[in-house]
């Protein structure tokens, strides 16, 4: 079995300005070479506070109070910021949600793509462009040229989220974390962003961890998946389990609640107070025999 | 992003409502600068209104065997006169407690005339947009094309020197100021849903203006206010400095700079004294508003 | 047949720029082509559309927030299309709107008791404060809220409570019509249904007409009898919903529904296209 690319183990976080309480609890979790991992939750879950770890832009009220994050056999966690810059810059990147707001309004386009080629990979202005345009050209960009000139208003949400793709994979990262991207998209292009996310992924064998809260986006394009409810893991394995045969009750009851439009006028149940409470419950005996071992 | 949203409903639901009075004033006084600030403005409108108490000496009265005389802890001071004398043996320290009476009566009238006249123009201008808009934006473009300082001199010389003639110039110049901050400000609220929310229950226009958008205006108006008040006094000092305030008997802090400057050499506390009234004072005003806001918006009290 | 409830007739609505004084208007640019659209009493009727596509400029001509430049509009037989504000002021208590984001549309500096109760007394459905309170306290508690909500400011409140205090001040008044504009946008798989049921609920006791614009062509399946897709400012298809879902027609219709991944293992569906659309 290969060894895992990320490794993320016993995770605990705790929100300071909430008079700790915790927001992660000891959460593992593998993901292997060109694996495509969804870590899907309910807003609150704590998904994005997992990545913001891996990324190392945690807010400063959340403080981890155990775990390590293994990236290339090192401990994410307990880098210094200069090391942990020089890694994260090279070998991890991030599509951002809202491409609009993650895109700099008053620099074009080109230059925002080569920045981090220049900077990481010391290429010269004239190699770091031409990479550039190869770039928005493995994104079907239409026209790249004048798109590398274009300034982010100029272009349309899908066009933004391409150009955010392309910035994410011009580094050759290892790993990719993709936050919801398209979550700010209309339909059509949101099929569009995932498979080109998938292609480009495909092409250079990066690992991918997908925020989401859509079931229906971890069956599609995740290999495995890791399902969080108040900072726990409630279910992990692979999307085909998971979707076709969950175990944990929540899943379950998470599956029943999605609306699904090939599906005649169903009465949407949202996930009965009976699951919630045993989760809770799960949750609850969690910090218990954490807080008696002191 | 909250991580612990889940744990909120329930806390949400389970506590008692805050008391949102004594939550205002308590967030007031939690804030050092409000604490200062307030204080120091309480302090200024305690000594206008109880000036011939609590000055020592008649700031009219002249002495002019005690002129010049330094300030208390220098060589040649005099005991009575704290902050020294000016050059006609006036007692500094008096004439700038009496000063404070010309100096808060134009703050508070001049900047409430000022914030009137604009809010309502701005008010207007911002939600109904259209003709009443054009009007009221060229208006301002217009007015504020003209040079504030001898727009002003040409009011006081109309109106003739006077507390009152002050009041109207800073009031008839600087509503623009407001004008322009309320119109924007109206502008982006009437954008907001719960306008719209308020049109769909049924609700007119004007009834939707104030009872909707005024409060939600009204931050950004007293800070507003309090920097107006702050201006106010500035001009003031600036029209007395050149002699059209009021007249020359009553002192004020700019007739008090204007006097001191001509003897600066000689006695630099007759100029320095109102200097630092005036820069406290105008701080303390820029304070107090930026700390009022913090505390009586319920929405940044979070 | 009875006569529909809202009946909309080759709406077209175009959206001139804020006119400049001494300034030539720029031209209007058309945003609905002609849009016919019906609703039945206690009928609930999804329309749907990607962003661009009419659907939340359709919803407010429908309650008569924007005036149509051509084309009918009439709720229960009289005519809304050209009333004045005052003429519609009675219609509106008869037909409400619950908005997208609730924080937005919720005044923040109103306590939720304000908000709730101000409506009650504008159109005289209560006598008094003290009336009005009961009636609010009894909506609040048909949405699942506490009393206590009513002391609160907005950000008081998390967004699934804010969520049902704009359902509760939709129906305070008892209308006959809602519009509900993606009210379940951006919310949990979970706090989605709990909003929809309760939605369905207030629907049958209140025998309500409804208008859900979503883009999320799931949702619309779950809750509308009928179902108006717009393109670009034209219906291109509509009909009852187990008809054009399972049976699309149109080239559009089968691509906006080709693209939603459903929550099923189908290693066709990412490379797939629509049948028969354009790329």
């Amino acid at each position: 079995m290969s060894e895992a690319l990320l490794s993320v183990a016993h995770l605990s976080a705790v929100s300071t300005r909430d008079g700790n309480a915790p927001v992660l609890r000891d959460v593992s979790l593998r993901v292997a070479r060109g694996e495509v991992h969804g870590l899907v939750g309910e807003s609150g879950a704590g998904k994005s506070t997992i990545a913001k770890a891996i990324l190392g832009i945690l807010p400063g009220g959340i403080r981890i109070t155990q775990g390590t994050i293994m990236l290339g056999g090192r401990d994410l966690l307990t880098l210094e910021a200069h090391e942990r810059r020089r890694l994260l810059g090279a070998e991890v990147a991030l599509i951002p949600q809202d491409p609009l707001t993650a895109l700099n309004p008053a620099r074009r386009i080109g230059a925002q793509l080569t920045d981090g080629l220049r900077l990481w990979r010391g290429v010269s202005a004239r190699a770091a462009e031409t990479r550039a345009l190869a770039l928005l050209n493995d994104v079907q960009m239409r026209e790249p040229a004048r798109v590398m000139r274009a300034y982010p208003h100029e272009l349309s949400g899908g066009m933004r989220q391409r150009v955010l793709i392309a910035a994410a994979f011009a580094l050759d990262p290892k790993l990719v974390i993709a936050d919801e991207p398209t979550t700010a998209l209309d339909t059509t292009v949101q099929k569009q962003i995932l498979r080109l996310i998938r292609a480009m992924q495909e092409r250079h064998g990066t690992s991918v961890i997908f925020v989401t809260h859509n079931l229906g986006v971890v069956a599609q394009i995740c290999d495995r998946a890791t399902l969080l409810y108040m900072g726990k893991v409630m279910e992990q394995g692979a999307t085909r389990e998971l979707i076709e045969a969950p175990h944990h009750p929540y899943t379950q009851a998470l599956m029943a609640a999605c609306p699904r439009y090939d599906r005649p006028g169903q009465e949407l149940e949202p996930i009965p107070d009976a699951v919630l409470a045993a989760c809770r419950a799960e949750v609850i005996a969690f910090d218990r025999a954490g807080a008696s071992h002191g | 992003m909250a991580e612990v949203a889940l744990n909120h409903d329930a806390a949400v639901a389970a506590g008692p409502p805050k008391h949102r009075r004594r939550g205002a004033a308590r967030a007031l006084l939690a804030q050092p600068k409000v604490v200062f600030a307030g204080g120091f403005i309480l302090f200024l409108i305690l000594l206008a209104l109880i000036a011939p108490l609590i000055a020592p000496h008649d700031p009219l009265d002249q002495d002019l065997l005690s002129g010049t005389l330094p300030p208390a802890g220098f060589t040649g001071a005099q005991a009575s006169y704290w902050l020294g004398t000016d050059d006609l043996g006036r007692d500094v320290l008096s004439r700038l407690i009496y000063g404070t009476r010309v100096a808060l009566t134009v703050a508070f009238v001049a900047a409430a005339a000022a914030a009137l006249l604009g809010t309502v123009l701005g008010l207007f201008a911002g939600f109904y947009g259209g003709a009443v808009d054009a009007i009221v934006s060229r208006l301002v473009e217009i007015w504020m094309a003209f040079p504030p300082v001898l727009l002003s001199i040409l009011i006081v010389a109309i109106m003739g020197s006077g507390v009152t003639s002050v009041i109207v110039a800073i009031a008839i110049i600087d509503w623009t100021r407001f004008a322009r901050v309320v119109r924007a400000e109206t502008m982006a609220q009437a954008k907001a849903d719960y306008v719209v929310a308020a049109r769909v229950l049924g609700f007119g226009r004007l009834a939707i203006l104030f009872r909707e958008i005024l409060p939600n205006v009204a931050p950004v108006l007293l800070a507003l206010v309090t920097l107006e008040m702050g201006i106010a006094v500035i001009v003031e000092a600036i029209l007395s400095f050149v002699g059209l305030s009021v007249s020359s008997d009553t002192p004020t802090w700019g007739g008090m700079i204007a006097q001191g400057r001509q003897i600066i050499y000689q006695a630099w506390w007759v100029f320095a004294a109102p200097l630092a009234a005036l820069f406290a004072t105008v701080l303390a005003f820029n304070q107090l508003g930026d700390g009022l806001r913090r505390a009586l918006d319920p929405v940044m009290q979070r | 047949m009875a006569e529909a409830l809202i009946d909309a007739r080759a709406v077209v609505v175009a959206y001139t720029a804020r006119r400049q004084f001494l300034s030539t208007a720029a031209p209007a640019r058309p945003v609905l082509h002609g849009v016919y659209l019906t609703i039945a009493r206690g009928e609930t009727v999804g329309i749907v559309g990607e962003s661009g596509s009419g659907k939340t400029t359709l919803g407010r001509a429908l309650i008569g927030l924007l005036r149509p430049v051509s084309g009918s509009i009439h709720f229960d037989g009289s005519e809304i299309t050209d009333r004045t504000e005052a003429a519609m002021r009675p219609l509106r208590r008869r037909m409400q709107m619950i908005f997208q984001d609730p924080m937005s549309s919720l005044n923040p500096r109103r306590t939720i008791g304000r908000t709730l109760m101000a409506p009650l007394l504008l159109h005289g459905l209560v006598d008094d404060h003290a009336a009005a309170r009961r009636r609010v306290e009894k909506t609040l508690e048909r949405v699942g809220l506490p009393a206590n909500v009513l002391a609160r400011y907005p950000h008081e409140l998390s967004g699934g409570q804010r969520q049902r205090v704009g359902i509760a001040r939709a129906v305070v008044l008892e209308p006959d019509f809602v519009l509900a504009d993606e009210i379940v946008s951006g919310l949990d798989v979970s706090t989605q249904a709990q909003v929809l049921k309760l939605l369905g609920e207030l629907k049958r006791e209140m025998n309500l007409s409804m208008a859900l614009i979503s883009h999320d062509l799931s949702v619309v399946r779950a809750v509308c009898d009928r179902v108006y897709v717009l393109s670009q400012g034209r219906v291109v298809e509509q009909g009852r919903c187990d008809l054009v879902f399972d049976h699309p027609q149109d080239a559009y219709t089968r691509t906006l529904l080709d693209a939603i991944p459903l929550p099923v293992i189908d290693p066709t569906w990412l490379d797939r296209q629509a049948p028969g659309a354009a790329t």
